[in-house]
């Protein structure tokens, strides 16, 4: 079975919601063909609406949308909605309580070719700091499509994390996929690696690795960044008493960030984070090798949770 | 179509005006703090519209097919507050507790806290797109209710303003009506000064809309363009209303320095002396 783009994905069943839910519109701003809003548009042109290269006014158009009653889907480029539109986002969105469904697409380091520019890696950061706001960053194609229905449903403020590009599949057809609830992708006894996004394929194949160094690893895919599934990660973190958080984002207030506010607060284990280190990335000729190139690896994984093996109390 | 309004009708409203202008003071002079300045230039036009232009029900504020109202330039709050009061949405008495920690009444407009509030305002530029939101909503649902949005000059400054008027020309939201209240004073110091704006009336028109100027302290003028604005199909209008800032008390007008300071006992006095009397 072939493992679509995540925003191929997000694309075909935002369109296939619109069908059953008339309240759905979408708006784009001149990305349509990118973000793969054009799916939606194509089939619904009367609910879609294209405001050109202006996130601001789309974030402030979809908010009136939603006072209105209708149910919006913003959609863009990550690193210009939550940068440029994100006076928007708290106050006509967040603050206001407007019911609107942000899908922040090319998130990360997927757009490869457009360089730094365009990539994303303080959205999590940014958008988790805000009241109101619900973040969700699917791990893959199949967790990206289900979400859509589940934020739509969903009774406030969403920002939809989604990679440009494939990442590894790592979902299950019984997955039971919930808003704030984590799911262990690995069972494990050592330690726990926390990954959002396009990290939490990389972090299954990081536990393979730790699997031959005799470090049994558990794998918990974090979808919802917030809320933070506390419940889970405080029983695994009692479980292996270490834990190492990936994602593809800088390592300043995102996943890392929750994940150490929770253990700070409620159970101090080691911890290590493993994401962008506070510098912009380049350009490209794929994500994975921007990845690779910025501490993303496997092997940085992999290497994390050894640290973290060492550091924890015998 | 002219509607003609009678002279008592106008006397009424401009009598309304001039009690909102006074409510308004009493609010900030109180709070000792708030927006005199560009309060007190806009109350002939929230008098037109609150107390005859807008289908609105103060027993049912969330009723689907209300007129709706955003007050981009959310500082003038106590205007709003005044009308809303006066119009039954909340008990008057409530104004006396502005900016209290319990008190619904925000220093910027809240509508998840302040019935009849459609839209939370107060960081300037959001009406016009947030309003081309609300507008299309009512296209696409079949409803036949307006959006009035009331703009300052000054915000008029900032790009999302314009951003949101190009959209509203391009999915032709008649339903849409912006009042600017341009009363070419902002808080630093003249409009024209701080960052000029003319000509005003052609930036609108080059957006494809259609574009009525006014004194925007007539109110048989603000009704009249009100109409003309409803009649207009397939674009949005704005009334472009010349006004004066601090309106009605002749020591804030045209005064930069009224935009958001509070007056004192004395001057407090001295103003309702000039908005005709009584604090009630």
């Amino acid at each position: 079975m072939s493992n679509p783009a995540m925003r191929e994905a997000y694309g075909k069943a935002l369109a296939d919601y619109g069908a059953v839910n008339p309240a759905v519109v979408a708006l784009d701003a001149d990305t349509s063909s990118s973000t793969l809003s054009s799916y939606f548009a194509s089939r619904f042109p009367t609910r879609f609406f294209n405001v050109g290269i202006a996130e601001p006014c789309m974030v402030d158009m979809s908010a009136g949308l939603a006072l209105g009653g209708m149910l919006p889907f913003v959609n863009a480029f990550a690193a210009l909605v939550a940068l440029r539109a994100l006076e928007q986002i708290r106050t006509c969105i967040c603050y206001n309580r407007a019911n609107v469904k942000i899908a922040a697409s090319y998130a990360g380091v997927s757009d490869f070719k457009d360089g730094p520019t365009h990539h994303a890696i303080t959205d999590i950061a940014i958008m988790r700091s805000l009241p109101e706001m619900t973040v969700i960053v699917p791990a893959d194609a199949g967790e990206a499509a289900a979400f859509v229905k589940l934020i739509a449903e969903y009774d406030g403020p969403v920002y939809l994390r989604l990679n440009r590009s494939a990442t590894q599949a790592v979902s299950q057809p019984d997955d039971n996929l919930q808003i704030g609830r984590g799911i262990v992708r690995r069972p494990g006894s050592d330690v726990t690696i926390i990954a959002c996004g396009s990290m939490a394929g990389r972090s299954l194949q990081a536990a393979d690795i730790l699997a031959g160094r005799g470090v049994d690893a558990c794998v918990l895919d974090m979808h919802t960044v917030k809320p933070l599934d506390n419940e889970l990660i405080l029983k695994m973190a009692g479980e292996t008493g270490g834990v190492v958080t990936a994602e593809e984002h800088t390592v300043i207030g995102g996943l890392g960030s929750a994940v150490a506010e929770l253990l700070a607060q409620e159970m101090p284990v080691p911890q290590a984070c493993v994401g962008i280190k506070d510098t912009f990335a380049c350009t490209g000729p794929d994500p994975e090798t921007i990845m690779d190139a910025y501490g993303l690896g496997v092997r940085d994984i992999a290497d994390a949770a050894l640290k973290v093996m060492e550091k924890k109390i015998k | 179509m002219t509607i003609e309004y009678s002279d008592q009708q106008i006397r009424e409203l401009e009598q309304i005006a001039a009690a909102l202008r006074r409510d308004s003071l009493r609010m900030i002079y109180q709070r000792q703090a708030g927006h005199p300045g560009g309060s007190l230039s806009a109350a002939d036009i929230m008098a037109a519209l609150y107390f005859h232009v807008m289908r609105i029900d103060p027993q049912n504020p969330d009723w689907p097919d209300r007129d709706r109202f955003i007050l981009s330039k959310g500082h003038a709050s106590a205007l709003l507050y005044s009308a809303l009061a006066r119009r039954g949405f909340f008990p008057a008495a409530d104004l006396d507790h502005w900016g209290e920690l319990t008190c619904h009444l925000q220093g910027h407009p809240d509508r998840l806290k302040t019935p009849g509030v459609d839209m939370t305002s107060g960081i300037l530029g959001h009406g016009i797109a947030v309003g081309a939101g609300l507008a299309l909503a009512a296209q696409l649902q079949g409803r036949s209710y307006h959006v009035y949005v009331l703009l300052g000059d000054g915000e008029c400054q900032g790009g999302i303003v314009w951003e949101g008027a190009n959209a509203c020309a391009k999915f032709g939201l008649a339903n849409l009506t912006a009042i600017l209240d341009y009363n070419k004073v902002q808080l630093d110091g003249p409009v024209q000064e701080i960052m000029p704006m003319e000509p005003f009336a052609d930036k609108w028109r080059s957006f494809r809309w259609n574009v009525i100027e006014i004194d925007g302290h007539n109110i048989g003028q603000i009704l009249s363009s009100l109409d003309q604005a409803h009649s207009v199909k397939g674009k949005p209008s704005v009334i472009i209303a010349h006004t004066i800032k601090g309106k009605g008390v002749s020591f804030m007008e045209n005064k930069a320095q009224w935009h958001g300071i509070a007056p004192n006992k004395e001057q407090f006095e001295a103003a309702l002396a000039e908005l005709g009397g009584g604090s009630k």
